[in-house]
């Protein structure tokens, strides 16, 4: 039995949720950013699934759209990277619990 | 290299464009390279037009056109584009080699001017300007150009801003010609709404050729009107010519360049360019378009003469001159020599431009005094600048053989004496010719001979930056006349797009004798007159006029412009200044009156409304605001700072859009 | 396609993407999320995208994982600190699992067969990235110059 498309999204969606789970109960701040990584490739992880099951994959749209975004994913963990230095140097902690200077 | 050449006309005006904003953006001190620039984009210009003026001269009738679609709206396409032909030649060389001559005099005359980087700037802009005028194959590009070189002139004449006269004249200019431009742009208008273009040639469908002629039909002769009343205005002809004289206020490089030679001739070059509209459905040469301008021309050209003979300013003779010659050439076109008109505007530009740097330099020997009762003997003073301004006189006095000005008004009175309808222009141009004569000779002895007076004690010959273009353009006014002589009439069949001939034998011919004879008695008249010029005479004063003495009536009557100002004053400004009153006075008692009543309904509605403002209104929003205070409180409650909770609030947004996508299916 | 090798994968993949957000020790959690990565890329090999996973591996494994730990290891003094994970987060994303598992299942148009596979060469990547897609692309350059350089000022000692 070949994998179907359907179940490369069903992968793609537990990998999400996976960075889901990261991202939204880890305390510490680079969990959260490993988190976002994880659903960002879940992300790339589909658009090369939907290229790779068009009936007519002749124009390589989704494979140039998971290029940029891994350059963009890339760029963004590196200033998130550079958040969380700045913030641990300013408040002592990397944890997101204690940098609630916006609450309203 | 002569496609080459048709394709990059657009280039001329361009490079003198972008000279002047290069020169815009210099610092006001780089007086050096603001001249270089300048007069370096007047060289590279002329050597184009040189080699514009080489593919006309292939066939006779030459005429290279490029249109181009400026923009569409709807399936209407603005076309503009340009246009090389011999017309057009012609012009770019007179103006490109009389624009340089101007262009190196000024860097000696406006020298240690505080703007002089400024007056650069704008010479330059003006030369494009007018350059793009001359090679427009478009009415509305033309008018473009036109307005630009109106702007040109505007700033040019006022370029001394301080100066409140200045200031005036140029207000004035500006005015005044707008009410030509008015009636061009009709004009335009009407021409476009008949014919559907504004090109002039474009490949048997332009405005110009059969087929756009004929859907004009009858309203051309109005069309031509409207248009040529944008030639009076930028001509300086009779009713318009008001503001050419004023316009000496500018600096004289300026009156040369723009006032005499170039833009001053634009409306000669406007009736020229569009002659087929003047022209359709002409019986014998004659319709009444044609006519109009004919009365109109003959009107200014007896006028201007006239008045010059009494002026005073040195500048303003020579101004009034060149209204005069504007007006032989609208002559010459209206009674169907359009080559002759022609012929006479280059000849014409060049001369007066010699002329009026003459008077730049006498001026600029004075020390700025421009009254010519107190120059005199300036002759050993100023020998280069003398002999110069001499050839100008004898080329605008139309002495034969020599001088260029004598052969174009020759052939102007050989059309006008065949004009069918009437002798009388022919009879009144003569009498120009003897005015024209006169009056230079008087100009020349008050400045040049006799005793020296106050002005002329201290004066001093020009430096070689300003004499070397009054010699190239004096060769130019005697040189210009090889292509100009009835046996070798070169510049006429190239005009007309016939092939050259050479016929020796009608060098000599009656008219030859007649304006010798015609421009004998006017100089001989004026040296008469005037023999005794600055100095006591009997019982009159050296410092008045002979014939003030004589005449004082007539005198007054032509010192003061033949009160047309004056008139002006009191008609058209008296009753727009009536009208203004009476719109004040409507104003104030009328409209004010219903205004405020209606304001004092307002304030009565007013009243009542802030009543039941305060005690209803009012109440209520007080109790909204106090609900949105608490619902604020309530959301800013939500706003956590967590970014985390953030996250997952958009998490349970998906989730409820998956539920909804769930419920749908 | 062998399903073999693409059930193993997505096993290994799975958990080491469950291990990634679950360990509490920061540094294997780290090399869990390596793990997940080289296993996403591994999938792309599958479905015929090798320039994307190379890609996927340079940038991820070779970069951002290292630069990770990099940043574990300046902020070395916080670790071992804080240890609590709040439950509501798991409970949503398993939540979020089975939503998207149910629309999935229920859209017949997505249960389809991989049609017949044409290599895509790096060559024609590179076209294409050359031809239509070069303004993205130097957009793309632009953000990660300006990503850089606020990196290199976000992380500059504060003036005292």
């Amino acid at each position: 039995m070949t994998p179907t498309l359907q179940v490369f999204l069903i992968v793609s969606a537990a990998l999400f949720s996976a960075g889901l789970i990261a991202a939204l109960s880890r305390r510490h701040a680079i969990f959260i950013l490993i988190g976002i990584e994880m659903m960002l490739a879940a992300a790339n992880l589909n658009f090369i699934a939907f290229w790779h099951f068009n009936p007519k994959p002749q124009a390589p749209t989704g494979v140039m759209i998971a290029i940029f975004s891994i350059a963009i994913a890339a760029a963004e963990a590196a200033v998130g990277l550079a958040l969380v230095i700045a913030v641990y140097r300013h408040y002592r902690t990397t944890s997101v619990d204690h940098l609630d200077q916006l609450k309203g | 290299m002569s496609r080459w050449i048709i394709d990059h006309v657009w280039l001329m005006p361009a490079v003198p464009f972008a000279a002047s904003l290069a020169i815009l953006t210099l610092p006001n001190r780089q007086h050096r390279s603001a001249a270089v620039l300048a007069v370096a984009g007047q060289i590279a210009v002329l050597i184009m037009s040189f080699f514009a003026f080489l593919p006309t001269l292939q066939a006779p009738g030459f005429r290279g056109v490029r249109n181009f679609t400026w923009f569409t709206f709807g399936d209407h396409a603005l076309r503009l584009g340009w246009i090389l032909d011999p017309l057009a030649a012609v012009m770019l060389m007179m103006i490109t080699l009389v624009g340089l001559c101007i262009f190196a005099f000024s860097i000696g005359y406006m020298a240690g001017d505080k703007n002089f980087v400024r007056f650069f700037a704008y010479l330059s802009f003006f030369s494009g300007a007018m350059l793009g005028l001359v090679i427009s194959n478009s009415l509305l590009l033309l008018f473009i150009c036109w307005e630009l070189v109106g702007l040109a002139s505007y700033l040019l004449i006022g370029f001394w801003i301080e100066r409140p006269s200045a200031a005036a004249a140029a207000k004035k200019a500006f005015i005044t010609t707008r009410i030509g431009d008015m009636g061009f742009f009709l004009g335009l208008l009407w021409l476009y709404g008949r014919s559907g273009t504004l090109l002039f040639y474009d490949g048997g469908n332009g405005c110009l050729e059969n087929t756009g002629l004929a859907m004009l039909g009858a309203s051309a002769t109005l069309i031509a009107l409207l248009i040529f009343c944008g030639a009076v205005g930028k001509s300086g002809q009779f009713p318009l010519h008001v503001w050419l004289p004023d316009a000496m206020e500018g600096p004289t490089p300026v009156s040369a360049l723009i006032h005499a030679a170039t833009m001053v001739a634009a409306g000669v070059f406007l009736v020229a360019r569009a002659y087929p509209i003047f022209s359709l459905g002409a019986i014998n040469g004659v319709t009444s378009s044609l006519a109009v301008v004919v009365w109109i021309g003959v009107t200014t050209a007896l006028m201007a003469a006239l008045i010059a003979i009494a002026q005073a300013d040195i500048k303003r003779i020579l101004a009034y001159s060149t209204v005069s010659q504007l007006g032989l050439m609208m002559v010459s076109l209206g009674v169907g020599g359009v080559a002759a008109g022609m012929m006479h505007l280059l000849a014409h530009g060049f001369f007066k431009a010699l002329l009026f740097l003459g008077t730049g330099s006498v001026i600029h020997g004075c020390h700025g005094e421009q009254d010519i009762r107190k120059m005199g003997g300036l002759r050993p003073l100023m020998p280069v600048t003398f002999l110069t301004y001499a050839v100008g006189m004898m080329a605008l006095s139309g002495v034969p053989l020599f001088f260029s000005g004598g052969w174009t008004k020759e052939e102007i009175l050989h059309v006008t004496a065949h004009w069918p309808p009437s002798r009388l222009p022919y009879y009144l141009l003569l009498a120009g010719v003897v005015l024209t004569a006169l009056y230079m000779t008087r100009q020349i002895i008050f400045v040049f001979f006799g005793d020296r007076r106050a002005a002329s004690r201290r004066a001093h010959e020009s430096p070689p930056v300003m004499t070397t273009p009054l010699v190239v353009l004096a060769s130019c006014a005697i040189l210009f006349s090889i292509v100009l002589t009835p046996a070798w009439p070169w510049l006429d069949d190239y005009l007309t797009g016939s092939p050259a001939r050479v016929e020796l034998a009608r060098l000599i011919q009656p008219a030859l004798f007649l304006s010798l004879v015609l421009v004998g008695a006017g100089v001989a008249l004026g040296i008469w007159m005037y023999r005794k010029a600055g100095v006591q005479d009997g019982r009159r004063p050296a410092e008045i006029d002979p014939l003030e003495f004589t005449q004082p009536q007539l005198f007054r009557f032509l010192e003061n412009k033949m009160w047309i100002d004056e008139l002006y004053a009191r008609t058209i400004i008296a009753f727009s200044w009536m009208s203004a009153r009476l719109s004040d006075r409507m104003d104030r008692s009328f409209w004010d009156r219903l205004v405020r009543g209606f304001g004092a309904i307002g304030q009565l509605f007013g009243t009542f409304t802030a009543k039941v403002d305060e005690s209803g209104i009012n109440a209520g929003v007080d109790e909204t605001t106090l609900g949105t205070r608490g619902l604020g409180r309530l959301m800013s409650a939500a706003h956590t700072g967590q970014i985390q909770t953030y996250l997952g609030v958009i998490a349970i947004g998906v989730l409820a859009l998956l539920l909804f996508y769930a419920w749908l299916a | 396609m062998s399903s073999v090798a693409f059930a193993l994968i997505t096993i290994l993949t799975l958990a080491a993407a469950l291990a990634a957000a679950t360990l509490q020790n920061l540094m294997h959690a780290t090399l869990s999320f390596a793990v997940t990565l080289v296993g996403v890329a591994a999938l792309f090999f599958l479905l015929g995208a090798e320039f994307v996973g190379l890609v996927l591996v340079f940038v991820y494994v070779g970069a951002v994982a290292v630069l990770i730990v990099f940043t574990i290891l300046l902020t070395r003094r916080d670790l071992g600190k804080d240890r609590g994970a709040n439950f509501w987060g798991a409970v949503l994303a398993v939540g979020l699992f089975g939503g998207l598992t149910w629309a999935i299942l229920k859209t017949p148009s997505v249960a389809i067969v991989a049609p017949h596979i044409r290599a895509l060469t790096v060559k024609r990547i590179g076209e294409a990235l050359m031809t239509g897609y070069v303004w993205p692309l130097q957009c793309v350059g632009l953000l990660l110059t300006a990503a850089l350089i606020g990196a290199l000022v976000l992380v500059m000692e504060e003036k005292r």
